[in-house]
């Protein structure tokens, strides 16, 4: 019980202290997800020959009394759309079953370089298109706080491992709230990363002009550790923005004195659970009481975020995808000719979500619509970003719910109008490529809600003391769900 | 209706995806739905703004051209359904 609820710091200070080896640990985390995993399904593979080997690095390194990096000797796993050289890289899709990468995501690359342990790669609804990981090619994870619930998508798996305490982090990939809302759905705390502060290179792409990697956590200061690993410039991603990295350990002081916290009125409107609204009305009294300046504003062009959303995504999908030509890799089915062999292959390949995507986009690109949908989508996404400049003037910082309502029970949304109304109040941070981070701020029913913080442009600094301070305040991420604690 | 399901077929092909009858039906149906939902854009008047591509503007990223290493032919075919000599194999064209 003790070590895989433990932080980050804690299961380092183990280690150098040699209170356990990175053995003894890597073997721990491996036995609780072989534990409980058979419940949550959250892992696509195990990878416990690459992680023994790892931790037996690192455990050698100890032994000579050599100096080992804060993530070194600590298991963690990645969504299954980050490229591992020789490992399997799924992406959730049957068109990637059986897909090897022959070199590493750059996000991959950083962590081995950390010394870092990879126990496994984690379920996703195919493509990272969907929000409950039931678009998954190949089976369903369960929410470890009610397994007849989705832990959220399209980084379920991410969020779920973290929340049942299998891995003491993980990566996870956010286009449209692809993060923060299993985050929420999951108790944990969840960072989407300015637009450009993490490299894609290797990211498995669904939207090029949304798509960011950030990490899952327990806690808010576990976030930022994970952060200083995988952030900074990358030459092979030409998005990548050249930016001088602070430590944002340092941004973690327990003080929100002066700071400006705004409430956009279109956040609190239709649709949102007066469980889930009153549970952030109590957070937003918090940061009252502990002096922030709290003040109501407003977005006005936040009802036409999902529209635009969903123009411009099915777009970049529909481009994106068209290399799955079963030629160079992934599936191929079997075909006479060429343009068959497309056909069947992206047919059988592909599952319903990413069909309905491909033909939306391609609808929406092709000769006689594009001025109608996709141009208009990215004219009207200039103005939900100039909204966001708007009220950065006044504001450091915005409070909202992360999500609507708490985490659905599986199969409840068939819709897919239905399905896309969860993300409400992320997708338009990512239309305006904003940092957000999704932390824990209560419960309704037993199940845990997120509250969402949103900042500037490269303001995650503020982000983290300001989720901090809260976090600090209460014991909402202390909560374990009991699945996870029966153990030890 | 904004999309009919001959146009849905058309899609079909521009996007190389085999449907079912029943898909096609589905799809009609579904895709209307969303685009008359997407409808509501065109209340805005866009007329003086500029389209945004990237929310964070970065321009002509360059670099230098220099030889680096890269995949050898082996692992570039590591994954390919078929291959032949050093080449990607595939079903006839014409």
């Amino acid at each position: 019980m003790k070590v895989i609820n433990s932080s980050l710091d804690e299961l380092h200070r183990l280690l150098i202290h040699k209170e356990t080896t990175s053995i003894e640990l890597t073997k721990i985390f491996l036995d609780h997800i072989k534990k409980k995993d058979s419940d949550i399904k959250a892992f696509i593979s195990i990878t416990e020959d690459v992680a023994l080997q790892q931790a037996v690095a690192t455990d050698k390194k100890l032994a000579a009394n050599e100096e080992i990096g804060i993530l070194e000797g600590i298991p963690l796993a990645l969504k299954d759309n980050m490229c591992t050289k020789g490992i399997g890289t799924t992406c959730g899709s049957r068109i990637l079953k059986d897909f090897v990468p022959p070199y590493d995501a750059t996000v991959t690359e950083l962590l081995r370089e950390s010394g870092a342990v990879l126990a496994g790669k984690l379920n996703m609804d195919e493509f990272a298109m969907g929000s409950t990981t039931e678009n998954s090619g190949f089976f369903t994870t369960s929410n470890p706080w009610d397994l007849t619930r989705v832990p959220g998508g399209s980084s379920g798996g991410s969020a779920a491992s973290v929340s049942a305490r299998e891995v003491p982090y993980s990566l996870g990939s956010d286009t449209g709230g692809s993060i923060r809302q299993p985050a929420a759905f999951c108790g944990v705390v969840g960072l989407k990363p300015t637009y450009g502060l993490v490299s894609r290179y290797g990211l498995v792409a669904f939207a090029s002009s949304l798509d960011q990697i950030g990490p899952l956590t327990k806690t808010v200061r576990d976030n930022a550790i994970v952060l200083n690993a995988i952030a900074g410039h990358d030459p092979k991603d030409s998005t990548s923005v050249p930016f001088n990295k602070p430590d944002y350990t340092h941004f973690l002081e327990n003080n929100v004195k002066g700071l400006r916290i705004g409430v956009p009125r279109e956040f609190f409107g239709q649709g949102l659970d007066p469980a889930v609204e009153k549970v952030i009305a109590q957070a937003i009294k918090m940061y009252e009481n502990m002096g922030a300046v709290i003040e109501e504003c407003s977005l006005p062009h936040m009802e036409y975020a999902m529209p635009t959303y969903y123009i411009i995504a099915p777009a970049e999908c529909s481009s994106n995808l068209a290399r799955y030509d079963g030629v160079s890799y992934g599936f191929r089915a079997e075909a006479d000719d060429m343009i068959e062999m497309y056909k069947k292959t992206r047919a059988e390949g592909f599952g319903q979500e990413v069909k309905r995507r491909i033909m939306l986009g391609t609808y929406a690109l092709s000769s006689g619509y594009y001025d109608a949908y996709y141009l208009k989508a990215q004219k009207v996404r200039t103005l939900i970003k100039e909204d966001f400049d708007n009220v950065f003037s006044r504001f450091d910082a915005l409070i909202s719910p992360t999500t609507p309502t708490v985490a659905y029970k599986m199969g409840e949304k068939s819709d897919p109008l239905a399905m896309y109304m969860g993300d409400v109040y992320t997708i338009p941070v990512n239309l305006a490529g904003l940092p957000a981070i999704s932390i824990p701020a209560g419960f309704v029913e037993g199940m845990p809600v997120g509250m969402q913080l949103i900042s500037k442009h490269f303001n995650e600094g503020l982000l983290y003391r300001a989720a901090y301070a809260f976090e600090q305040s209460t014991d909402h991420h202390k909560a374990i769900p009991a699945l996870a604690g029966e153990v030890d | 209706m904004k999309i009919s399901k001959k146009e849905v077929e058309h899609v079909t092909l521009l996007a190389r995806l085999e449907l079912t009858e029943e898909e096609v039906n589905q799809y009609t149906e579904q895709l209307n739905s969303i685009l008359e939902y997407a409808e509501m854009l065109q209340k805005l008047d866009t007329d003086k703004v500029s389209p945004t591509a990237h929310a964070v503007q970065l321009f002509n990223v360059l670099r230098t051209d220099e030889v680096k290493n890269s995949l050898s032919q082996q692992e570039a075919l590591s994954n390919a359904p078929e291959a032949e000599d050093g080449y990607f194999r595939v079903p006839r064209i014409v």
